[in-house]
């Protein structure tokens, strides 16, 4: 009895403030992540095709710098085994750019790994329907929903970004020590190799992040009257 | 003691169209009611009378087409979502026929979550979770995930979740539909026995006939209108035949 009138008297317009529903960012980072960890499975197949793709885009960088770092060599022995190793580089050249065609590959399987994060988040949304729908029936707004959306992605676009990145740098060292021998890790700037698996997480990060964008919407634009919907 | 007769939610000419394709249905054509603080109120209804839209418009998760909801004397329609965030939050709990806890926490954190919302301190809230789950007797089982408790059990969680913020409300879509008979009953005592002890307004929305024998009115809903509002005294009475029949 008290509590209610205790209720009433909070409610005068003075007190605004204290009206607002909060959810504290460590809860928020707490919730996510348990989110992720239950649903383990679900967010590796969301994440595979990040890992896939970034990985793919720090392989060509790395192979890139392992050839640069022949070249910069200035041995004439080691141009040599770039170009029996089918580089096509002119006798100015002093670094191996990407060729066009290497681009348009890299770019277009960073647009098929965004699709396929928006397909992947969207099913992902639909299956959490309900739980989103409580969620707003406890009095979450729709920025609650938003920003735990944004905060699994951007976990899951750092570590799938991540193991990408090292996976894609890693097996770009091995191919070139197979094809240009042990000269290749001798040569290369490993600085340059560590910025390329960096580069490749970020843009594995932010590539999540921009995946999740329309998914997150729907979610967070969702009636909390869904939650009473009884068939699913 | 003029709580007593302090309306909690009051209901007026509330009329609510759906677009259906090109028709205008009208699920709601006009209903006035009237739910005083303390009452262990269940809406009956045939599904299709308007029975959840009604139910739907109390809770604030709808809102009218023209008419007015109080709940608390404040007109729903006046909130912007912030209000509306807080007013769920704060004033009603929620229970559900399908009991909706959230998967991946366990029973405790069910129950703080609306706590968090309600910018609560960990600390406190998990004490009051662990209060509150005492109350509804799973005590011991409060670090256990909804897949691991038994329909009941999550009810009970359910129950314990909608009184986290001492809300004034409670409102239950049908919250014995998926529970069999002695489990139902028991959720039912427990709803009514919290009613009486934190003077807290259930509502519910029920097939339950079970229902009918705690509750303190019964509002009949047919075709989007009240059809009667029977009291306790009358009920008596009705359910006689209700008996009959089942």
């Amino acid at each position: 009895m008290t509590e209610i009138l205790g209720d009433k008297a909070s409610a005068s317009p003075t007190d605004q403030v204290s009206r607002l529903v909060v959810l504290p960012f460590k809860k928020s980072i707490e919730i996510s992540f348990k989110n992720i960890q239950v649903r383990f499975f679900r967010s590796m197949i969301t994440t595979m095709s990040l890992v896939l793709a970034v990985s793919f885009l720090c392989f060509t960088n790395v192979g890139m710098q392992v050839a640069d770092g022949l070249l910069a060599s200035g041995d004439p022995d080691k141009r040599q085994v770039l170009i029996n190793a089918g580089y096509d580089i002119g006798p100015q050249d002093t670094s191996v750019a990407a060729t066009a065609k290497q681009r348009w590959i890299v770019i277009l399987s960073l647009i098929v790994c965004v699709v396929g994060i928006v397909n992947a988040q969207l099913m992902a949304v639909t299956e959490r329907f309900q739980e989103i729908g409580t969620m707003k029936c406890l009095g979450a707004l729709d920025r609650f929903i938003l920003r735990l959306f944004f905060l699994e992605a951007g976990m899951q676009g750092l570590v799938g970004g991540g193991i990408g990145a090292l996976a894609g740098a890693f097996f770009s060292l091995i191919t070139a020590t197979i094809s240009l021998g042990t000269v290749a890790l001798i040569q290369v700037s490993w600085l340059n190799v560590a910025g390329s698996v960096l580069w490749a997480t970020l843009v594995g990060f932010f590539l999540s992040l921009v995946g999740v964008f329309y998914p997150a919407i729907v979610a967070a634009k969702m009636q909390p009257v869904e939650a009473m919907r009884t068939e699913h | 003691m003029e709580r007593e007769k302090h309306n909690i939610v009051r209901v007026s000419n509330v009329i609510k169209s759906f677009k259906l394709g090109k028709v205008d249905v009208q699920a709601l054509k006009g209903i006035d009611l009237e739910i005083q603080a303390g009452h262990y109120i269940s809406i009956m209804g045939p599904s299709g009378s308007g029975k959840s839209t009604l139910f739907n418009m109390i809770g604030g998760l709808d809102k009218p087409t023209s008419g007015k909801v109080f709940i608390d004397e404040v007109d729903i329609a006046q909130l912007d979502a912030y209000e509306l965030a807080w007013l769920r939050c704060r004033k009603i709990g929620y229970i559900f026929q399908t009991f909706n806890l959230i998967q991946v926490m366990t029973a405790l954190e069910n129950v703080t979550l609306p706590m968090t919302f309600a910018g609560m301190n960990s600390d406190d809230a998990t004490k009051k979770g662990i209060r509150l789950l005492d109350l509804v007797g799973l005590g011991d089982r409060f670090q256990h995930k909804p897949s691991e408790l038994s329909g009941g059990q999550q009810q009970r969680v359910a129950v314990a979740r909608a009184l986290a913020n001492d809300p004034a409300i409670i409102l239950a879509d049908e919250p014995t539909g998926n529970l069999d008979l002695s489990t139902g009953e028991e959720i039912i005592a427990l709803l009514k026995n919290l009613s009486a002890e934190r003077v807290v307004t259930v509502i519910s929305a029920t097939h339950d006939f079970k229902m009918l024998n705690v509750s303190d009115q019964v509002v009949w809903i047919r075709d989007g209108r009240v059809d009667k509002i029977e009291n306790r005294e009358e009920l008596s009475i009705s359910l006689g035949t209700i008996g009959a029949i089942e």
